[in-house]
Formats: structure tokens, C-alpha cells, sequence
């Protein structure tokens, strides 16, 4: 399998603190990688070091060849102000191409119909003409997950993609997101809160742990004390959810 | 109608009239951007900054350069420095941007009063005046607002993407500190222009309410910004004819009707929403 990308002895420091220390992992094509781990254990930092917005302390990333201009699709968290903003779902995710324009100030035909094509892939035909913030939280993933695929589907990158959404469509989600790793054959490296859903569907997990941090396959990490400690914590707890 | 057409046979409106129509088209296309990024605050700091440029540059009495042009590169520095304040972190952006304006605000009043005095000049930067503007003025505004409209139409979808998500922006290779910066440039250059004729307190009502009334009722962002465009000329067109007909200061009347804008269609949006929601319900 061609390795997509190679972090080796990372480091990256948060207002003056370390929060990532001598990390080293590697994601090839068609992995399906959970990051998880505490708040301030340096998930957006690592994110956004692997989008190349902030140049780690130490350590390096190599991309590989297929990672260059327009393969990388971008989920990243909403912003309160995103919530109720005047815009209908095709401009939304038409922007996604943007980045391919370089300095051309206007879409192309082609650019509209990729848009189209991808609005199709997540069955949000319907969706097109309504406005962006009258939909509701799992809709405008939906949306916001076609544009990172109009920007780049080789690799996507997903920050918390569930944040805020109910069970079912929560559960929604993590399929289309499934599919597109299994059927379409596209990376996904995916931010997670839910330890469960990560180990349910992820082919790789990263645990971000300060100095300890794990990686491997999510067999691994069911295996591993840290893996064994979490999981099982987070079951446990579903057990006596059903006791009472 | 024979008044109109008599009121606008006057040479100093038929000026106010094209450089008040240029500058409302450009202050609602920005205010769009502006409004929904959060940065209204960066309006109403420079149209400030402004104030204190323009009482500085009259008190000094420069030359062969009039107040404005003087005015000018001060409130482009202003955009940049502002904008980078508001980037970092909300609250203290916000107090930031508060002290430096009542501080431009201060400073320009004491030079003025202390050489020329509160003289007619000083009141209008203050709250307007429709015979204020020269004809340098005229020309000045007439060239950056093309400069204002032809590069927002180039960098339309650029705005968009930064507005509606700088981080995603950014991870696709979109310089989006650099399209922040055409932003603050063009708001910087549209409240200059505007500032004599609206006057500095009032400004940035200009850039602020046809977003702002537009938003009640469009839903997409073509449509607001095109809707909000034809508001803010209609509504500067109206407040231009009352202010000549019960000679009250422009910018004031201009904020009166943009109010009454703003108030009819925020209703007719929420009952137009009552509407759409009671029809999905059944």
C-alpha cells in the first residue's frame, strides 16, 4: 500500500507548551485512522499540522506525491457564526473548488458540475436550493462533508464531524463516512470524541496521550493496556446504563 | 416632481447624488462580508480614526492635499492594524477597537478646537453634509469606487470562501489573511470616501444596515448582496431628497431610512418565515 503520509519524532507546542512530544505514525492509502484523545491533548494541533497551517516543533511530515494541490478535503469544526448564514447549499459547495481556480476569479462549468456530482454522492439533490442555515445540524455536515470532497478525495480530513448531532443521525454520518472509505476507496483521518464509534469502524487509531501516545491497527489498540483501559472504561459504562 | 427634478438641477446635488450612490453601493457589497465575518466593530473604528485624520489634516491646512487624500493612508494603516487586533482573540478586540476609536475621536476634537474650532468644516466630518463635497472629492470617490467594485466582483468567491470559513479556506490553500486584508482595504477606502458626506459618526450605518436588512429576507449569498446593494441605494436616494427637503444633516436622515428598511423587512421576513414553517409542518 503507498504510504500517503509519514510523521516521524512530531512535536508541536500550544501557547508555549508542549502538547504533542515525539510522535510518530504513518497513514497509507484506503486507511480509515481515529484520532482520539482528552481535550489539550493537541488533536487540532495535529490536524492542523498535517494541513501544513502550522509547521510542527520538531519532527517532520512527509506527504507523498499524491498528496499535492487538490487532494486533501477539509471538515473542519463549525464556527457559531457559520450557523445561520445566507447562503444556498450549492454556493456552499461549489467554494470547495475554489482552491483549483488559483488566481481565476470565476468557476468553470466543469467546477459546477463536480459541485453537482458531489451533492448527488451524498444525496442532498433536494437540498440545493435551500438556504444553509435553515437546515438542520446533520444536513449542513452533509453539505460542509461534499465540499471537502469538491476540494480534494484522495485524502479527507475530519474534525469532529459528529459534534452535536443526535444519535441517529450521528450514526448516519459515520456510515456515509464508512462508504466513502470503503466503496470509494478514499483515506479518511478522522478527529473523534466517541471511542466506540472510532474502534467500531476506524482501521487505525491514534491516541494521543502526551508522551505515551498510541498508534497502530484498531485491533491493536482493543489489545493494548491503553486501548483495554479506555474501551473497556467507556463499556462498562454502556453496562450499567442497561443495569438501571 | 417638478421639485425633484429642480433639486437635483443644484450642482452640489447632482454631486452628492453620484459620489452618495457610489459610495452606498460599495459600503453595502462590503458590509455583507463584514457583518457576517463579525467585523462591523472595524467600521465604526475607522470611520473614527477617519474623523481624528480629517480634523488633524484641516487643522494643519496641508497644501495641494485636501483633508481627505490626507485621510486616506491614515485609515488604510487603521484597517490593517484593526483587523489584525480582532484576529486575535474576540473580547480583547473588541475593547481594543473601542479604545482606539474614542481615542481618534478625542484627539480630533482638541486639534480642532484648540486651532480652527468647531467650525462648520468639523461639524460636517462629524454628521455630514450634502455641500460638502468638492469637486476633488467628487473625482477622488469616483476612482475608488470603481477600484472598490471591480475588485470585489474579481474576488467575489474569494470573499465568500474567507467569510463563510477561513479555516477551510486556509487547509484548501487559500490565503485568507491576504483576502482579509483586500477586505479591510476596500472598507478603509469606501468610509474615507464616504465619511464627508455621512459624517464619521454615522457611517458606518452605511456598511452595516443593507447587510443587515438584506439578510432578513434573502437567503442566498448572491441574492443579499445584490438586494442589499439596490436597499442601500435606494434607501441613500431617499434619505438624499429628505435631507434637501427639511434641510436636516444627510447622514442622519440616510440612518433614518435605512432604519425604517431594516424594521419593515425584518417583519415581512419573520412573517414570511411563520409562513414557510407552518407549510414544512404540514
Amino acid at each position: 500500500m503507498e504510504e500517503l503520509l509519514k510523521c516521524e519524532n512530531l512535536s508541536f507546542s500550544y501557547e508555549n507548551t508542549g502538547v504533542i512530544k515525539g510522535l510518530s505514525f504513518s497513514v497509507c492509502r484506503g486507511d480509515y485512522l481515529c484520532i482520539v484523545g482528552e481535550n489539550g491533548s493537541g488533536k487540532s494541533t495535529l490536524v492542523k499540522g498535517l494541513l501544513g497551517l502550522k509547521s510542527p516543533a520538531e519532527g517532520r511530515i512527509d506527504r507523498s506525491k499524491s498528496l499535492g494541490k487538490g487532494s486533501i478535503g477539509y471538515l473542519p469544526q463549525q464556527t457559531p457564526a457559520q450557523k445561520d448564514f445566507p447562503a444556498s447549499v450549492f454556493e456552499v459547495v461549489l467554494s470547495g473548488r475554489l482552491s483549483s481556480r488559483g488566481l481565476l476569479p470565476f468557476y468553470s462549468s466543469e467546477d459546477k458540475s463536480i459541485a453537482r456530482a458531489n451533492i448527488e454522492r451524498l444525496g442532498i439533490e433536494d437540498l440545493v436550493r435551500r438556504s444553509y442555515r435553515d437546515l438542520s445540524g446533520g444536513q449542513q455536515q452533509r453539505v460542509l462533508l461534499a465540499r471537502a470532497l469538491c476540494a480534494g478525495k484522495t485524502l479527507l480530513l475530519l474534525d469532529e464531524p459528529v459534534t452535536g448531532l443526535d444519535p441517529i443521525v450521528t450514526e448516519e454520518m459515520y456510515r456515509i463516512i464508512y462508504e466513502l472509505n470503503t466503496k470509494e476507496g478514499i483515506t479518511i483521518i478522522m478527529v473523534s470524541h466517541d471511542i466506540n464509534s472510532a474502534v467500531k469502524y476506524a482501521s487505525h487509531m491514534l491516541h494521543l496521550n502526551f508522551e505515551n501516545s498510541f498508534f497502530g491497527t484498531t485491533q491493536q489498540y482493543i489489545e493494548s493496556p491503553m486501548g483495554r483501559y479506555f474501551f473497556a472504561e467507556s463499556n462498562s459504562l454502556i453496562r450499567t446504563e442497561k443495569s438501571e | 416632481m417638478n421639485y425633484i427634478i429642480e433639486m437635483f438641477s443644484h450642482e452640489f446635488m447632482q454631486k452628492a447624488l453620484i459620489g452618495g450612490v457610489l459610495v452606498s453601493l460599495c459600503a453595502s457589497l462590503l458590509g455583507v462580508s463584514l457583518v457576517l465575518k463579525r467585523y462591523s466593530m472595524i467600521g465604526d473604528g475607522l470611520s473614527h480614526v477617519g474623523f481624528g485624520a480629517l480634523a488633524i489634516a484641516s487643522a494643519a491646512n496641508i497644501a495641494y492635499i485636501t483633508p481627505v487624500e490626507f485621510a486616506i493612508p491614515i485609515v488604510v494603516v487603521a484597517a490593517f492594524f484593526l483587523l489584525r487586533i480582532s484576529e486575535n482573540g474576540k473580547l480583547k478586540g473588541d475593547a481594543a477597537i473601542a479604545v482606539i476609536s474614542t481615542s481618534a475621536l478625542a484627539i480630533g476634537i482638541t486639534v480642532a478646537s484648540m486651532t480652527t474650532g468647531m467650525n462648520t468644516d468639523i461639524n460636517s466630518y462629524l454628521f455630514g453634509s450634502i455641500i460638502a463635497l468638492t469637486d476633488k472629492d467628487l473625482i477622488l470617490s469616483i476612482v475608488l469606487s470603481a477600484v472598490v467594485l471591480v475588485m470585489f466582483v474579481l474576488f467575489y468567491n474569494k470573499i465568500f470562501a474567507v467569510t463563510f470559513d477561513e479555516s477551510f479556506a486556509k487547509a484548501t490553500g487559500i490565503r485568507a489573511n491576504v483576502y482579509n486584508m483586500i477586505i479591510a482595504l476596500l472598507t478603509a477606502l469606501t468610509i474615507v470616501v464616504g465619511m464627508k458626506m455621512m459624517g464619521s459618526m454615522l457611517i458606518t450605518s452605511l456598511i452595516i444596515f443593507p447587510a443587515l436588512t438584506s439578510m432578513r429576507v434573502c437567503h442566498r449569498f448572491k441574492t443579499v448582496i445584490l438586494f442589499s446593494a439596490v436597499i442601500s441605494v435606494v434607501c441613500f436616494v431617499t434619505g438624499l431628497i429628505m435631507s434637501y427637503v427639511y434641510s436636516t444633516p444627510t447622514g442622519a436622515g440616510i440612518v433614518i431610512v435605512n432604519l425604517c428598511a431594516f424594521l419593515i423587512f425584518a417583519l415581512i421576513g419573520s412573517i414570511s418565515d411563520k409562513i414557510s414553517a407552518k407549510n414544512n409542518i404540514k
